[in-house]
């Protein structure tokens, strides 16, 4: 046990082991409506995470002024006022991906990952810990919608990278990557559909991992026991 | 009960204050954003307008020239905004913002471009709900299929003519779809007749609303 141990901790719950969106589960309404391209995944998904690490700051500072029996709707409020803030931001610096996630941004508010790690974190940790639990909680769930908007880009059409220009300026226009020439696209992976069978099959994915990394440790650290049985 | 009640007012205040805080900070950025903002929707509209027609074919400040009409037939009961584009101040061409109520998944929007002599220049589609890899075709990106509309008018085509060929018509649907062309082809033709019923009136100087 170091001083960084804490910390550490926060950073792998947040990436893997409670990860928002695969093992929380929470926030799934943004995650499927946007998901259907890496692009719009990365910019809602840097969005929430920009959201939550404000929220969470703004809650940790708060935590001791702010009355438990009123502290679920100062929170709603708190994470309002940090969504329309960048809402309004994001309108009025990135323009055009705002113009596709337009509808989306104010959704983030119903992500309930966010007043979740209010209430179960940032109102009991210092600023320090709420930050970066906000930070890694939020690169999760942007991780999350990442791997599963590259799945359905490159099913659904065979591309990956597409209107990357909408984020980050008109040089990377070229950025696209075309997988698969003359590609007709699989509907299924861009419809609504596909993003719960898109999620589904990661789940199944970080859980059959999980179980893999879980029975290699048995086989090292149990083997001497099972001997002793015999 | 008393203390109770003095909680709760206690309470009530706290949460009221927080309101103040947060609208102060939300209103402080919507000021701080705001001019930028407004830019950024201008450029986005001039870029839409001047992507319909030819650079040179005109030469006034197409944002602002504009006239206001109630025509329930073309935008769904909203008040329409026609876009004028003009050339040493003579007529060349309308900007109408079209709806197509009758999409495979709700409204289509379009603006559609016509000329001073009926003939429409250019069609676009500013959003849509239709399936995408099937619907989604009469996207300017993803197919030329939008551009059957260039060059045509009443004189060139006959008004009863205006159908998709399935209908019996002489345009073009695309594969996949019949039902999205068809809902694009109808608001495109009642826009040109809306055009040709007000070709004079849509030119003159927007009368001043009190």
């Amino acid at each position: 046990m170091t001083m960084w141990t804490p910390y550490r901790q926060i950073i792998t719950e947040g990436l893997w082991t409670n990860n928002q969106a695969f093992v929380a589960l929470l926030g799934l309404c943004p995650l499927l409506a946007v998901s259907n391209t890496l692009i719009n995944s990365l910019g809602l998904g840097l969005a929430t995470t920009m959201t939550l690490v404000c929220s969470n700051v703004t809650v940790s500072v708060l935590r001791k002024v702010i009355p438990s029996e009123i502290r679920l709707p100062i929170f709603v409020l708190v994470i309002a006022a940090i969504v329309t803030a960048i809402e309004l931001m994001m309108k009025a610096y990135f323009f055009e991906l705002y113009k596709v996630l337009g509808i989306f941004i104010p959704l983030i508010v119903t992500n309930c990952a966010i007043i979740g790690r209010a209430e179960s974190y940032a109102s009991k940790h210092s600023p320090p810990k709420a930050f970066l639990d906000g930070l890694f909680m939020g690169l999760g769930f942007t991780l999350a919608l990442v791997l599963l908007g590259s799945v359905r880009e490159i099913l659904g059409t065979g591309t990956l990278f597409s209107d990357a220009a909408l984020m980050f300026g008109e040089s990377a226009v070229s950025w696209k990557v075309i997988l698969f020439e003359d590609y007709s696209g699989m509907l299924l992976a861009i419809l609504p559909p596909g993003a719960f069978i898109g999620l589904g099959l990661l789940i199944a994915l970080k859980n059959s991992m999980d179980f893999q990394v879980k029975l290699h440790r048995k086989v090292f650290s149990v083997q001497p026991l099972d001997k002793g049985n015999e | 009960m008393r203390a109770g009640f003095l909680r709760s007012l206690l309470m009530a205040f706290v949460l009221g204050a927080f309101a103040v805080v947060a609208i102060g900070m939300v209103t402080w950025v919507f000021n701080a954003s705001k001019a930028r903002i407004i830019e950024n929707e201008r450029v986005a509209l001039v870029k839409q307008l001047s992507a319909l027609l030819p650079e040179e074919s005109y030469d006034n400040d197409i944002v602002n020239d504009t006239a206001h009409w109630v025509e329930p037939d073309l935008a769904a009961g909203e008040t329409l905004t026609i876009f004028r584009f003009r050339k040493n101040t003579r007529p060349v061409a309308v900007v109408i913002p079209t709806v197509a109520p009758g999409g495979y998944n709700g409204k289509i929007k379009l603006l559609v471009a016509i000329n001073n002599e009926g003939v429409v220049s250019a069609v676009r589609v500013t959003s849509h709900h239709e399936t995408p890899g099937l619907g989604d075709k009469m996207e300017i990106e993803r197919s030329g299929w939008i551009n059957v509309f260039k060059g045509k008018s009443f004189k060139t085509l006959p008004e009863s003519q205006w159908k998709v060929k399935r209908d019996g018509g002489a345009i073009d649907q695309f594969t996949g779809a019949t039902i999205t062309p068809r809902a694009i082809v109808q608001a495109v033709k009642k826009t040109v007749v809306f055009f040709e019923a007000n070709r004079e009136a849509l030119f003159l100087p927007e009368p001043i609303k009190d």
